[in-house]
């Protein structure tokens, strides 16, 4: 049985405008240590996926469907429809989280070592003392020298590496199994970046956690995962090993994805321009393909069927799904 | 620690020189009002012209602008005569000047008005606060639920009622109708000499101006914890783990403290230049009745007074307030 196992999962958002499908049925397994990567445009559902499952959505106009069990200390939980306070004792425990931006995400008027107490504290009924040598324990692990001292610094004293290298250690508190990743270096300098990657992947082994590694940056992913889910408009449209997808892309979305990986010849911003087009809204999609409009080979399947037909997930080779007319009855 | 009495003891030689400034300006404004101060100083219906002269001299209104200043302000620091032998009268430091009209120094009136505003005002403002922040927590929390609501209607009420109407309703009711508190014997006396007669003559004068700012403050501090609530270091804490209570009481209150700081911090100071409305229906002897009073009297030396009091409150406000931020934002101290 899999660590993490999502099924199905379908969020709506009600909006003034009409119903928001961000996430329109998506499945995927996590296995215990493994690293899924998660890539996809800006507003393709990588985030609220996640953060459906965790309760981390806002309440009230959001409509959540499917299943997601999670394999904790106590056996296999649901954790869709799961109550408030319930959810709560999996959120920073069996599940944490990093987000993208480190200064923001983190607590301008409480010092470090506070936040950091805190986090164990919720999950734990000890002395803050215990608490605070974890918290020293943790920060000396991600890099943070003289972390006794740090421990009463305020996160504008520190550089964005060096909080992101706290918000990892503060997501470690309790020894989760699951680590979801949002985006943990975009808001990071180039060079921060491949250490943060890096400190993630040291500790991953460490600790034996399933790492969910979300981003828009196929650059990121070849070093960092070992599984890829590609996503576009709430659909997953390609599924594969890392190796397979960087040698073998077959949705034409990923090609694209792939041809504006950021390359040193080539100036940061121009990748989102690299697939000509915008995504679609995600209150009125057609019938048919959601990334037809800005495909270059939908003639290449014959009766227009790109505009008219939604394309199913479909195996292309052992542990390589896509979801593309192309391929269709082509599978071995 | 030493760092922040150096940078407290910077800012009051700051405050004390905006003082004097402020001093400057009031005085230069009331020197160039079209009116005889002299002539003010024995009443509306007064014209004998013996009087008037006497006065001018008596007070120094004889003199240039700028010696009437300077002697102003050696009179706060020295105390002040005026006139000469055994009719003199002196007033001590530090001198506001001398109120003909009431026969009396300036500084002794205020130190009788002053206590009465500062009760009324803190009084009023524990009030507010205790149940505008609860309310507005409470409110922003349970959001679109019956609460809510409740909360809406009672900001409504609040926001809409004028204080007068409020205070004579509630005389009208707790007190002749319903006998819950005797009723109130006019004036003033210190809560040192008669404590519960003193919370007797305040209640109702601070429920009355509480309630108008507590229903501002619902509504504000409500749409500060709504804000701050969307900010990402609050889903952090959502997604370690952490009740809402503490994520409310903590995270999201703190972060929303200094702009419900500023406000409180502000209409407290506004509020010490006197709650006239408040202080006549309960017939309080403060200082809105005094300037009240002397405004309608052209009492001139008392207006200066009572304008440099309210500026001086503003700007030491200021300077607690810049305090109270320090101590909310880590970010602000140095
Ligand atoms: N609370 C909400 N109400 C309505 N729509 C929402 C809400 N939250 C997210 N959405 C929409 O859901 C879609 C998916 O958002 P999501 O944040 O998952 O994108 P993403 O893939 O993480 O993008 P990014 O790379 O920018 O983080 C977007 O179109 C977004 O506008
Ligand atoms: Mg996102």
């Amino acid at each position: 049985m899999s660590l993490l196992s999502v099924h199905d999962l379908r969020v709506e958002f009600a909006t003034p405008d009409g119903i928001v499908k961000a996430v329109d049925g998506i499945s995927f397994d996590v296995e215990r240590g493994e690293t899924l990567a998660i890539v996809g445009e800006s507003g393709s559902g990588k985030s609220v996926s996640n953060l459906a499952y965790m309760g981390l959505l806002p309440k009230g106009k959001t409509k959540i469907t499917g299943s997601v069990t999670l394999e904790t200390d106590n056996g296999p939980v649901e954790l869709i429809g799961m109550e408030p306070e319930d959810i709560r004792k999996i959120r920073g425990k069996d599940i944490a989280m990093i987000f993208q931006d480190p200064m923001s995400a983190l607590h301008p008027f409480y010092s470090i070592g506070d936040q950091l107490v805190e986090a164990h504290q919720a999950h734990n009924k000890v002395e803050k003392s215990v608490s605070q040598e974890r918290a020293i324990e943790l920060l000396t692990l991600v890099g943070v020298a003289d972390a006794k001292e740090r421990l009463r610094a305020y996160p504008h004293q520190f550089s964005g590496g060096m909080r992101q290298r706290v918000m990892i250690a503060m997501a470690l508190m309790n020894n989760p199994s699951v680590l979801i990743a949002d985006e943990p270096t975009t808001a990071l300098d180039v060079t921060v970046q491949a250490q943060i990657l890096k400190l993630i992947a040291d500790l991953q082994k460490k600790f034996k956690m399933a790492v969910i590694l979300i981003t828009h940056d196929l650059g990121v992913v070849a070093g960092a995962a070992d599984r890829v889910n590609v996503m576009y408009a709430g659909k997953l449209v390609e599924s594969a090993s890392v190796d397979e997808l960087y040698a073998k892309p077959k949705m034409p979305y990923t090609v694209g994805l792939l041809g504006s990986v950021p390359r040193m010849d080539r100036p940061h911003e121009d990748r989102l321009t690299a697939i000509p087009g915008q995504p679609p809204s995600l209150m009125k999609l057609s019938g048919g393909c959601a990334f037809a409009p800005r495909c270059t080979r939908k003639s290449e399947v014959p009766g227009n069927k790109c505009e008219t037909t939604s394309p199913e997930l479909i195996q292309i080779s052992t542990g390589h799904y896509s979801r593309c007319h192309l391929y269709e009855g082509k599978t071995k | 620690m030493s760092g922040l009495l150096a940078y407290v003891s910077r800012r009051l030689a700051v405050t004390f020189l905006i003082l004097l400034a402020v001093s400057f300006a009031v005085y230069l404004i009331f020197a160039f009002l079209p009116f005889d101060p002299a002539t003010l100083t024995c009443g509306k219906n007064c014209n004998d012209p013996g009087i008037i002269e006497a006065n001018r001299i008596r007070l120094g209104y004889d003199k240039p602008f700028y010696e009437q200043y300077w002697v102003f302000i050696v009179g706060l620091f020295a105390g002040r005569n005026y006139g000469e032998g055994a009719a003199a009268i002196h007033c001590a430091a530090p001198s506001f000047g001398y109120s003909f009209q009431q026969h009396a120094c300036v500084t002794d009136l205020i130190g009788e008005a002053l206590p009465v505003t500062l009760a009324l005002a803190i009084g009023a403002l524990v009030l507010w606060l205790i149940l505008g922040i609860g309310l507005g927590v409470l409110s922003a929390r349970f959001r679109g639920r019956v609460l809510d609501t409740a909360s809406t209607i009672f900001v409504l009420i609040g926001t809409s009622l004028p204080t007068f109407l409020t205070g004579l309703m509630l005389i009208i009711f707790v007190v002749i109708k319903w006998h819950l508190l005797p009723f109130p014997a006019g004036g003033y006396s210190s809560p040192f000499e008669d404590f519960p007669g003193w919370l007797n003559t305040m209640i109702l004068p601070w429920i009355t101006l509480a309630f108008a700012y507590a229903a501002l403050y619902t509504r504000f501090v409500r749409s500060q914890v709504i804000e701050t609530s969307t900010e990402d270091y609050i889903r952090t804490a959502r997604a370690k783990g952490l009740s809402e209570g503490l994520i409310l009481g903590k995270h999201t209150l703190r972060a929303a403290l200094a702009p419900i700081a500023t406000m409180a911090g502000l209409d407290f100071a506004g509020l010490m230049g006197g709650a006239i409305l408040t202080e006549a229906v309960f017939n309080l002897p403060g200082l809105g009745r005094l300037s009240l009073g002397a405004v309608l009297d052209y009492d001139l030396p008392i207006i200066v007074a009572t304008t440099l009091l309210a500026a001086a409150i503003v700007v030491i406000m200021n300077l607690v307030l810049d305090l109270v931020y320090a101590f909310i934002d880590p970010r602000v101290r140095v």
